[in-house]
């Protein structure tokens, strides 16, 4: 088991160097730090001196692979790829655009994500559980069709719409929580509330259709009958044997996300004022921050590839006939 | 002049092959069996019923010219306006350019927001001014009095659904004729076997779909020319003409990504399932990799790039309208690229699993080549996988769109869509009295055609995937 995980995580390294070198491409080559000077100083402000000024401030000034002016070592680090990319690999963020260290913020901004996202992970997935568990028992009624009919529209309504409507609802009609802001502590629960209770809604819709369909594909198998042919209670079976076997693919299956709750929601962060990260992306892409956007690809990457390594070994300990080798 | 822009070209490149696809399908009997099996799910009859209505207008939207000017040049030719429009430009003309000053109710007669007049004093006397409502410039333009505002909105509505009404019984008494030509039944009977909904094809479905839409198309119609529907935006533009162009936006979002991850997935899951070895290693490495960096990220860090790239190379840009759709073109290229990944990998397994059959195994051992296994044994049987995926993706790219959109990493500002629709009405909901229209309006629109594409989906997964026939049964 031990040595499996120290192979996956070498594993990731090729990987991560790919994401590196992806988004190494796409900022420096396809667009040079030339371009983006440009574009972020407006059209008017255009000179090359404001250009090298620039570059110079945010070390763009540097060749990007290799700076033929150094010799020895210093010839691959005074580089924009060590600098920029490479520095990644040891979480070394750099500084934004604005002058401020990319690590410190993401350090700070890291807890409300969370504040917000573990609340909507774990809510939601005991509530689409749950309303799929009773669609699976009412199977083949009206419960049953109509609950799938409520699902369907619900995943075709855009989650813009949960969003703006809830706080419409809320917020300004009913009164009953602030619009946006956050707060820390048990504070943050006035806060949190209506952005929870969006995402649980807003994620419904699709999970506990998704869920549904594992109930049922669980339910024809020759166990369940087996079950019921010994006289077992209908509840006995839904309950002691169909749900802890549907729970397999449904918890190996969300397990990938839990790493990446740390990254944070980008629109509801962004739409009710949590300071988390998903907002500091939002505002980095709307800025155009490319040095932010970079930090983040590469965090939300190795948090992937942990959610991976992490889906492997959920497996083996929800199911103990997998074993890893 | 007529004007081909991109997606344009593209969006009828797509029409062709889906239009090839079913020539191809209606002369082999068992592909037309599986799709027979579509055409007898009621939700999903009705659902094609609406996504033909969507389809129709989109692809209205997607013919453009540019018009003639009144004068021609010295030497008496023809001059062409910069400005490109559609044929649902021109079909829509009464609601494009009866643009009002801002917004407006739907319905109303007055604008939204008050505005200073000027009264004009009564002979000689020095003028006033007066803060108030003024009235709208087209909407209601035509009533003397607005008190008869509400009996003028009823009368003309029940024209409207009158003619629909009218139009909707040609339509199932056509479609009953058809039906009872050749048996001995009359038109009469035919129609009552319908309604009660014993015809294999579920007309009933289809009759009540086309029913609805005629019943909310028909009066629209008939207020359309004198009031704004849903109401004026921030600039006076009317909101339903606004919804309508973003139709099209979503369509292209929708279909094009998908015609651009196709291929790539294709190649990939399919030669990765088959080779196995190293290819297998590469694709699968590619994969991860791009799926292991957060979606939107990626699509945002190559829009901004794109955006960088229109920024410098103006000069290859003409017109506005065509720096938008490019890039729509180039957003729609993006969403491919960043998600072809999903079904490369169930093409992979799926092809992992059927080159071990045994009528794969005797062509390999009759020396028959690698594209020929590939293209007669292989890829036949996995392109349910494929189609299924790709109708079911559709809506979840139209909603993908209303997101990317209010990121700021959608489609061009200058183009109408649902997403750059409720972005902009997003910043007036604090107003009072709310500014609700143009919200209601993206939504509404969006929520039937996901809907649309929902249903359908359904009905085409459950005649195609085999697991669900056999459970079914």
């Amino acid at each position: 088991m031990l040595a499996y995980i120290i192979r996956r995580v070498f594993y990731a390294i090729p990987i991560l160097i790919g994401v590196n070198l992806l988004t190494f491409a796409l900022f420096f080559v396809v667009n040079t730090p030339e371009d983006i000077a440009r574009m972020q100083l407006g059209v008017k402000r255009v000179t090359p001196e404001a250009i090298d000024k620039w570059k110079a401030e945010r070390g763009y000034d540097k060749p990007l692979l290799l700076n033929q002016r150094m010799d020895g070592l210093r010839a691959v680090t005074e580089t924009i790829f060590f600098e920029k990319s490479a520095r990644l690999f040891v979480f070394d963020f750099g500084n934004a655009d604005d002058g401020r260290s990319i690590g410190h913020e993401i350090a700070t901004r890291m807890w409300p994500s969370l504040a917000l996202a573990l609340p909507v992970f774990l809510v939601g997935l005991l509530v689409n559980v749950t309303i799929a568990l009773l669609m699976a028992f009412f199977r083949a009624t009206y419960l049953d069709f109509w609950g799938v009919v409520l699902c369907v529209a619900m995943m075709s309504i855009s989650g813009l719409f949960y969003i703006i409507g809830g706080q419409y609802l809320i917020s300004k009609l009913w009164n009953l929580v602030p619009i946006s802001g956050y707060a820390g502590g048990l504070d943050g629960f006035k806060f949190l509330a209506l952005p929870v209770a969006v995402g649980v809604i807003g994620g419904v819709g699709s999970g506990a259709r998704w869920y549904r369909t594992f109930f049922l594909e669980e339910m024809g198998k020759d166990y369940v009958r087996t079950a019921r042919a010994k006289g077992l209670t209908e509840n006995m079976v839904m309950f002691r044997h169909v749900l802890k076997n549907a729970m397999i693919p449904i918890l190996t299956g969300v397990v990938v996300v839990i790493p990446t709750l740390f990254m944070g929601s980008l629109i509801s962060e962004s739409f009710f004022g949590i300071p988390g990260l998903g907002s500091y992306t939002i505002d980095a892409i709307q800025s155009q921050d490319f040095a932010i956007v970079r930090a983040m690809v590469f965090m939300g990457s190795v948090l992937y590839i942990a959610g991976l390594l992490l889906t492997d070994i959920s497996y083996t300990l929800v199911d103990p006939r997998i074993r890893l080798e | 002049m007529p004007v081909m822009l991109w997606t344009d070209a593209l969006i009828f490149l797509l029409l062709a092959v889906v239009i090839g696809y079913f020539y191809y399908v209606s002369r082999r009997a068992h592909m037309l069996a599986t799709w027979m099996r579509v055409t007898e799910s009621p939700s999903g009859m009705a659902a094609l019923v609406v996504l033909g209505a969507f389809a129709l207008v989109g692809l209205l939207d997607s013919l453009h010219y540019r018009p003639t000017l009144d004068q021609g040049d010295a030497q008496g030719r023809p001059v062409y306006s910069v400005e490109v429009l559609s044929v649902l430009d021109a079909l829509a003309a009464p609601l494009r350019q009866r643009q009002e000053r801002t917004y407006s109710a739907p319905f109303d007669t007055r604008a939204y927001a008050r505005e200073t007049v000027e009264v004009p004093g009564e002979q000689g006397a020095p003028g006033t001014q007066r803060r108030e409502f003024p009235r709208l410039q087209y909407g209601g333009a035509h009533l003397g009095n607005e008190a008869g505002r509400e009996r003028d909105i009823v009368v003309s509505g029940l024209q409207g659904f009158a003619l629909a009404a009218l139009l909707w019984w040609g339509l199932a008494g056509v479609l009953a004729a058809g039906m009872a030509r050749g048996t001995s039944s009359g038109a009469g009977e035919v129609l009552q076997r319908i309604w009660r909904g014993e015809t294999r094809t579920p007309w009933r479905a289809v009759l009540i779909a086309l029913g609805v839409l005629c019943a909310i198309a028909g009066p629209v119609l008939a207020w359309c020319t004198k009031y704004h529907v849903l109401g004026t935006d921030k600039v006076g533009q009317d909101v339903l003409f606004l919804a309508l162009k973003s139709v099209r936006t979503g369509l292209v979002i929708g279909t094009l990504t998908t015609l651009v991850l196709m291929p790539l997935a294709v190649v990939a899951g399919v030669t990765a399932g088959y080779f196995r070895g190293w290819v297998d290693d590469v694709v699968q490495y590619v994969y991860t990799t791009l799926n292991s960096i957060p979606g939107v990220l990626l699509i945002a860090a190559s829009v901004l790039l794109m955006q960088v790239y229109i920024d410098t190379h103006p000069e290859l840009f003409p017109t506005a309208v065509q720096r938008a759709d490019l890039r729509l073109l180039f957003l729609c290229i993006i969403l491919g690229l960043t998600s072809w990944t999903g079904l490369a990998r169930l093409l992979r397994g799926e092809v992992l699993k059927l080159r071990e059959f045994e009528y794969v195994q005797a062509a390999q051992a009759f020396g028959v080549g690698h594209s020929r296994i590939l293209s007669r044994h292989i890829l036949p049987n996995v392109m349910h996988v494929v189609l299924i995926s790709l109708v079911l993706d559709f809506s979840g790219l139209v909603l993908a769109e209303a997101v990317l959109s209010y990121v700021g990493v959608g489609v061009d500002p200058s183009m109408t869509s649902f997403g750059t629709m409720i972005n902009a009405a997003r910043l007036e909901m604090g107003r009072e009295p709310m500014v609700w229209w143009s919200l209601a309006a993206a939504f509404v629109f969006m929520f039937v055609l996901v809907l649309a594409a929902n249903l359908f989906a359904d009905a085409v997964r459950d005649a195609f995937d085999p697991r669900v026939r056999v459970a079914g049964k």
